[in-house]
């Protein structure tokens, strides 16, 4: 065989395994959402509908009516929302000591939060679950929101502080010699430039605790306490094989949140985990 | 410095060396400024991560059951919890099936990942790009929903699986249970395990393989070295401190893997013979009502994670200095 034809091939070879990697990537997200927009019928037949030929908004419908799936999307909305905003101000503070000050903690400081990332959350259900009730707060958002915040802040702190280095201290030092205030420069200067910084590592925090599952598992038992995670893995179980297609609108419900905010920050999602490796 | 390639380095990076510290220690004064700052988070890290994991370790100690819940002290009984755990033979066979599925996915997610990395390397423009998107949206998904849809694929009933195999082979697989055999349960779970890590693995990868500089392949290709050489010679030593960042990584997340086999468990297995460790301690605390032999599972649990992290917080301090 001569080299032309057998590059034909392997490009072609190439192509067809991109065509498998693109289709086997998307094609559950595209299920989901497919199969949520079909009537329980045509869900329920011997044959499957590839598209949604009988389109119908029906399963939202039945879904966003329901009182338990409100009431759990209240739930994580008020989570997700206090554990951002508190996660992100205290990770930024935390940022700005490990990363313009030299202290002698510090390093000390830093392997504990590497060291913390690493402790896996299902080994700490059994004593959060006993703190938080001899604090009576078991079943309630605060609590959750509390546990929330402390598991996000290692990465948090550690995301940002890679952004904080990011921004020269020369730059603030420039603005102090031309009459601005330390904290002045601080904010005039350094904080518009973390701004990505920011939007990223809010995003990882809006994230963890949106699809978080374990915690809130343990720590939202009532009804009407539960989470949206939790609810949806009860709503499965009590519908199980009968009402695929609510199910499905209900778990589009859940991921289409979570999917237009890591599409916004991807390409800072990797660097976070393996910057130092990257580098060899 | 962070080097993660091109895309990361969305802020000017100063050269190290350039930075002065802002607070010379000229003078020996207590660092007031950055304990300040810190404080608010070294809070909520003392007391919702450190205080439980004091308690946790106490609570491995003691004889801790339902009554213990409902107030009676405690009682210290040594080591009798991690006796009573290490004798018995349900938490080996957890631990059996969480390690195999454990292996089972992270070797398949690192070839693939890896393959589809260097696929990527050489695809035109545009595929790439579609290659790209398509990982991105499998890595957004969260790994519930993406459990309950592999859960509806793999549908007893109506899923596609069964259809499709009905078509293909000609039997009746209609009504063929996946998650019943623990096997079979095990093998959608890798499945679903695997197709959610893979992105992440051939994204960190595909990066690393663009820092292999172009100059040192032509060199070597000059100089007689086959393409499996080049990747051997050349390329593997660039990629091999990544890939093994990914692979301790990927061994913490799929050994702790909680969410996924739980929710598989209520679309339909067999939950007694489908525990993996983080679904154990759950059953075993929290359904049982164990917190002593829970928090003694719990405890061995850690220990095995930070000894398999030891690897990646070193290379982590690496780039801090």
């Amino acid at each position: 065989m001569t080299a032309r034809p057998r590059r034909v091939v392997s490009r072609v070879l190439l192509n067809a395994a991109a065509v498998v990697v693109i289709v086997a990537s998307l094609f559950p997200v595209y299920w989901m959402v497919n199969t949520s927009l079909l009537p329980a019928s045509a869900v329920r037949s011997t044959t499957p509908h590839w598209w949604p030929d009988q389109f119908t908004l029906s399963n939202y419908q039945e879904a966003l009516t329901d009182d338990s799936l409100l009431n759990a999307l209240f739930n994580s909305v008020a989570v997700t929302g206090i554990t951002l905003v508190v996660a992100l101000g205290f990770a930024f503070l935390g940022a700005i000591a490990v990363s313009r000050y030299r202290f002698r903690t510090r390093t000390s400081f830093i392997i504990a939060i590497l060291v913390i990332q690493m402790i896996p959350a299902e080994a700490m259900i059994v004593s959060v679950f006993r703190v938080l009730d001899g604090w009576y707060l078991l079943n309630t958002i605060i609590g959750l929101s509390f546990v929330y915040i402390a598991f996000v802040l290692p990465f948090t702190i550690w995301t940002l502080r890679g952004f904080v280095n990011g921004v020269p201290a020369d730059l603030e030092e420039a603005a102090m010699i031309d009459g601005c205030s330390r904290s002045g420069a601080f904010w005039r200067i350094t904080f518009p430039l973390l701004a990505p910084g920011l939007i990223a590592t809010g995003v990882f925090a809006f994230i963890q605790a949106w699809n978080e599952f374990v915690f809130a598992l343990v720590i939202m038992t009532r009804p009407e306490s539960l989470t949206l995670p939790i609810w949806l893995r009860a709503f499965v179980q009590a519908t199980k094989a009968t009402d695929w297609a609510v199910v499905m609108a209900a778990s589009t419900i859940m991921a289409i949140p979570v999917i237009v905010f890591f599409l916004i920050v991807q390409h800072r999602m990797t660097s976070g985990l393996v910057a130092g490796a990257v580098k060899g | 410095m962070t080097t993660v390639p091109a895309e990361a380095a969305a802020p000017p990076a100063p050269p190290s060396a350039s930075r002065p510290d802002p607070e010379p220690p000229r003078k020996r004064r207590f660092p007031w400024a950055p304990l300040a700052l810190l404080t608010p988070a070294l809070i909520m890290l003392v007391v919702f991560i450190g205080w439980p994991l004091v308690q946790l370790v106490v609570m491995s100690f003691q004889k801790f059951g339902r009554a213990q819940i409902f107030g009676a002290p405690p009682e210290f009984i040594g080591i009798d919890n991690y006796a009573a755990v290490l004798t018995d033979p349900e938490f080996w066979a957890v631990l059996g099936r969480s390690v195999a599925l454990c292996v089972v996915s992270v070797v398949a997610t690192m070839l693939l990942g890896v393959a589809i990395a260097v696929m990527m390397t050489k695809l035109g423009a545009v595929m790439r790009t579609a290659v790209s998107v398509s990982l991105l949206l499998a890595w957004a998904m969260p790994a519930l929903t993406a459990t309950i849809v592999w859960g509806w694929i793999f549908d007893t009933q109506y899923g596609l699986v069964n259809w499709v195999l009905t078509q293909v082979t000609g039997q009746n697989w209609i009504g063929h249970s996946w998650l019943i055999d623990p096997t079979s349960f095990y093998a959608v779970a890798a499945i679903i395990i695997t197709w959610g890590a893979i992105p992440f693995v051939a994204f960190s990868t595909y990066a690393a393989l663009s820092q292999v500089p172009d100059e040192v392949l032509e060199a070597a290709s000059l100089d007689g070295a086959g393409g499996f050489a080049r990747f051997r010679l050349i390329v593997f030593p660039y990629l091999r401190s990544i890939l093994l960042v990914l692979l301790v990584l990927q061994v913490i997340w799929d050994l702790r893997v909680f969410a996924q086999i739980y929710a598989l468990q209520s679309i339909g297995g067999v939950r007694a013979e489908t525990n993996t460790i983080g679904v154990y301690i759950y059953s075993v605390s929290m359904a049982s009502g164990d917190l002593g032999a829970g928090g003694a599972i719990s405890v061995i649990l850690v220990v095995i994670l930070l000894a398999i992290s030891g690897y990646w917080i070193r290379t982590m301090l690496k780039e801090e200095s």
